[in-house]
C-alpha cells in the first residue's frame, strides 16, 4: 500500500522539477530561442514540410483542396509503375553513365592541373594560370549552355568551323544524341577544373618541404619526387573527395542537363531529375513523379551512408 | 641551384601544357567577344576562328542595351541578390549563433534535425506544391524565402563562431548585454572574414539561380537576368531578344554573343579583385568536409 502511494508522488516531484528545469533553461536563454525561432520554423516548413509531402508517393492522385491525407492510398503502385516503365532503365543508365564519365575524366582533371601548377617556379606565371583557369567557374550555367549552343550553330559556329578543317559536314551538336555526353562532360571539365584545383593546391602546400630536400640529397629528380613524395602527399585529400563524389553517383547536374537537353537527345540525356521535372511540373503527374524522386532520394541517401562509412574506416574522416 | 637537362625539359613541357590550359580557358571567351563586335555577313563568309574580329559593328550591343527585358532582368537580379543575401546572412547568423551556444538546451537534437536535411529532402514536386500552397508562386517571396539558409554555409559559420572565446560572451552577459547585442556587436564584428566569404557565396548563388525562378515565377516583370538569358540564348526567343524587333538571322547571332558579354563581363571584371575571398571560401568549405 505504502509503495503505491509513494511511487506516483515521487514521479510527480520529478515531473515538476523537470518542468521547472526546462522553464529555467528556456528563460535563461530566451533571446537565443527567440533567434532560433525563425530558423526552426524555416527548417520545419521548407525542409520537413516537403518530406511530409512525400506521402503523396503512395497515393493515386494529389488534390490541392483536400490535402495529402485525404487521398486514396495505393501503396507502392507508383513505384511498380516506374520500375516497369520503358523509361526506368534508360534513366538509370543515363544517370550512371554521366556520373561514371564525370568521375573517370572529370575527377583527375583538377588534380593534374594542381600538380602541373605546383611544379611552376615562376610566381607570376603560376598566378596568371590560376586566375585564368578559375575564370570559367564564374560564368553561369545558363551562359555556358548558351555558349555551347552558339558554338554548335550550323552556320559558322565554332565547333563546325573546327569540323570544316577536316572537311566534315556541319552538325547540330546539341541535337545529336551521341554528342550529348562528351559535350556535357567536357564543358564541365572546362568550367570546373581550375576551381577544383584550389583544394589540391592547398594539400600540396601542406607537404613537408624537408621531404623534398631529403629526396634531392638522395639524388631523386623532379619526376621521382613527384611519384614518391607529391602524389602520396595529396592521396588522403584525393581519397576523401573521391569517396564523397562516389556518394553522389545518382546525382546528375539537373540545372545543366535541363538546359542542354533537346527532345532528340532524350535517349542519352534524360536523367531521373529531368524526368521528374517534365512528368511532374510540366505534365502534372504529381504523385507518380514524387515516387520517382523519393526512389532517387533513398538510393542517394543509402550511397552517402555507405561512402561515409568507407571514408570513416579508411581515413577516419567523415561527414558526421 | 644548377639544373640538369632533364629538369629543363620537365619545365618546358610543363609551361607548354599550362599555356594550353590558359588558351583553352580563355579562348571561348575571346571568341565570343570578337564575334559580338564582328560584322555578321563577313563573319558568316569567313568562318574563321575569330582570333580577331571580322569587320566591326556595335549594332548588336545597341540592341542589347535597348532591350527592356535585359534591363529589368538586371534590376530584378540586383534585388534578389541584395535582399536575398541580406535575408541569408541574417538567418544564417541567427542559426549559427544560437546553435554555437554550447549550453543551449535541445541543441543536439536541433543539430541532428538540421544536418539530416542536407542528405535527405522531399524533392522537387513536394517542394513545388508546398510553395504553391503557401501562395508564394509568382511572387518575389518564392525566390527569397525557401532558400533562406544553406545548411552547408550555416555549418561553416557555426564552426567559425565556436572559435570565439566563451569568456568574451560571458563577460558581455555580465555587463547586461542580451544575445542580440552580443551577436551584432561582438560576434559578427569578430567574424568579418567569414562574413565576407558568406556574402560572396550567397550573392553568387542568387546571381546564378535560375531553377527557382523557372519553377515559381510566371510574371515576366519578376524574371531575373538568368531567365532572360535562357530565353535569349537557349530558347532563341526573338521576342526576348529585342522586343519584337526584326533583327534578321545573322545579327540575331551577334545579339546572342553581345548578350553573353554584357551579362558576364561585370563579374569577370570584378572577379580578380575578390578572388582571394573566393579561394578562402573554397578552402574553408573543403577543410570542414
Amino acid at each position: 500500500m505504502e509503495l503505491k502511494h509513494q511511487l506516483p508522488a515521487k514521479a510527480e516531484v520529478l515531473k515538476t522539477s523537470r518542468v521547472k528545469f526546462y522553464k529555467k533553461e528556456i528563460l535563461r536563454n530566451k533571446y537565443v530561442y527567440l533567434m532560433l525561432l525563425p530558423v526552426i520554423l524555416y527548417y520545419l516548413i521548407f525542409h520537413y514540410g516537403p518530406m511530409y509531402g512525400l506521402l503523396m508517393a503512395f497515393q493515386k492522385t494529389y488534390s490541392p483542396v483536400k490535402g495529402i491525407l485525404a487521398g486514396t492510398w495505393i501503396g507502392f503502385d507508383n513505384f511498380k509503375m516506374f520500375f516497369e516503365s520503358y523509361y526506368f532503365w534508360r534513366l538509370i543508365k543515363n544517370t550512371l553513365i554521366l556520373s561514371f564519365f564525370s568521375i573517370v575524366l572529370g575527377f583527375p582533371a583538377p588534380i593534374i592541373l594542381a600538380l602541373l601548377l605546383n611544379e611552376v617556379r615562376v610566381k607570376w606565371f603560376k598566378s596568371t594560370v590560376q586566375t585564368v583557369s578559375y575564370l570559367p567557374h564564374f560564368i553561369s550555367v545558363v551562359v555556358v549552355v548558351g555558349m555551347l549552343k552558339s558554338f554548335s550553330a550550323l552556320d559558322g559556329g565554332l565547333f563546325n568551323v573546327f569540323r570544316s578543317l577536316f572537311a566534315l559536314e556541319p552538325v547540330m551538336f546539341l541535337a545529336e544524341k551521341d554528342m550529348f555526353r562528351p559535350l556535357y562532360i567536357l564543358s564541365n571539365i572546362w568550367q570546373g577544373a581550375g576551381w577544383g584545383s584550389i583544394i589540391f593546391l592547398a594539400a600540396l602546400a601542406g607537404i613537408d618541404s624537408q621531404l623534398y630536400e631529403a629526396a634531392k640529397i638522395d639524388g631523386a629528380g623532379r619526376w621521382k619526387q613527384l611519384l614518391h613524395i607529391t602524389i602520396p602527399g595529396i592521396m588522403p585529400t584525393v581519397v576523401v573527395l573521391l569517396i564523397l563524389r562516389l556518394g553522389a553517383v545518382m546525382n546528375a547536374d539537373f540545372q545543366k542537363i535541363l538546359l542542354m537537353q533537346t527532345a532528340p537527345t532524350y535517349e542519352t540525356s534524360d536523367v531521373i531529375s529531368t524526368f521528374v521535372y517534365r512528368s511532374g511540373i510540366l505534365e502534372g503527374n504529381y504523385t507518380y513523379s514524387t515516387a520517382i524522386g523519393l526512389f532517387n532520394g533513398v538510393i542517394n541517401f543509402g550511397l552517402l551512408i555507405l561512402a561515409n562509412t568507407i571514408s570513416r574506416k579508411l581515413n577516419s574522416s567523415s561527414l558526421w | 641551384m644548377k639544373r640538369s637537362t632533364g629538369e629543363h625539359i620537365f619545365d618546358a613541357v610543363n609551361v607548354v601544357l599550362l599555356c594550353g590550359v590558359i588558351a583553352i580557358s580563355f579562348y571561348p571567351m575571346l571568341y565570343i567577344f570578337n564575334s559580338s563586335v564582328s560584322d555578321p555577313d563577313q563573319m558568316l563568309r569567313s568562318r574563321s576562328f575569330m582570333l580577331l574580329p571580322e569587320g566591326f559593328q556595335l549594332e548588336a550591343y545597341k540592341h542589347v542595351f535597348q532591350n527592356p527585358k535585359i534591363f529589368s532582368g538586371y534590376m530584378n537580379t540586383l534585388f534578389y541578390v541584395v535582399v536575398g543575401t541580406a535575408v541569408n546572412l541574417l538567418m544564417t547568423s541567427f542559426a549559427a549563433y544560437g546553435l554555437s551556444r554550447a549550453d543551449l538546451f535541445g541543441r543536439k537534437l536541433l543539430m541532428k534535425l538540421i544536418t539530416f536535411t542536407m542528405f535527405f529532402g522531399g524533392g522537387m514536386i513536394p517542394t513545388f506544391l508546398l510553395i504553391q500552397n503557401l501562395g508564394m508562386v509568382n511572387s518575389r517571396w518564392a525566390i527569397l524565402i525557401p532558400g533562406a539558409i544553406s545548411t552547408f554555409y550555416f555549418l561553416i559559420m557555426k564552426t567559425n563562431f565556436e572559435s570565439i572565446p566563451d569568456s568574451l560572451i560571458e563577460s558581455a552577459k555580465l555587463d547586461g548585454a542580451n544575445d542580440f547585442t552580443i551577436l551584432f556587436h561582438i560576434v559578427l564584428p569578430l567574424s568579418k572574414a567569414i562574413l565576407a566569404v558568406m556574402t560572396l557565396y550567397y550573392a553568387v548563388d542568387h546571381w546564378n539561380d535560375y531553377v527557382a525562378p523557372m519553377l515559381y515565377l510566371r510574371n515576366q516583370d519578376l524574371y531575373p537576368i538568368q531567365i532572360v538569358l535562357r530565353d535569349i540564348l537557349i530558347s532563341s526567343s526573338t521576342e526576348a531578344m529585342g522586343g519584337g524587333v526584326d533583327t534578321g538571322f545573322a545579327i540575331g547571332e551577334n545579339i546572342k554573343y553581345a548578350t553573353i558579354i554584357v551579362s558576364t563581363l561585370p563579374i569577370v571584371l570584378v572577379y580578380p579583385f575578390i578572388q582571394k575571398y573566393f579561394v578562402q571560401g573554397a578552402l574553408i568549405g573543403a577543410v570542414k568536409q
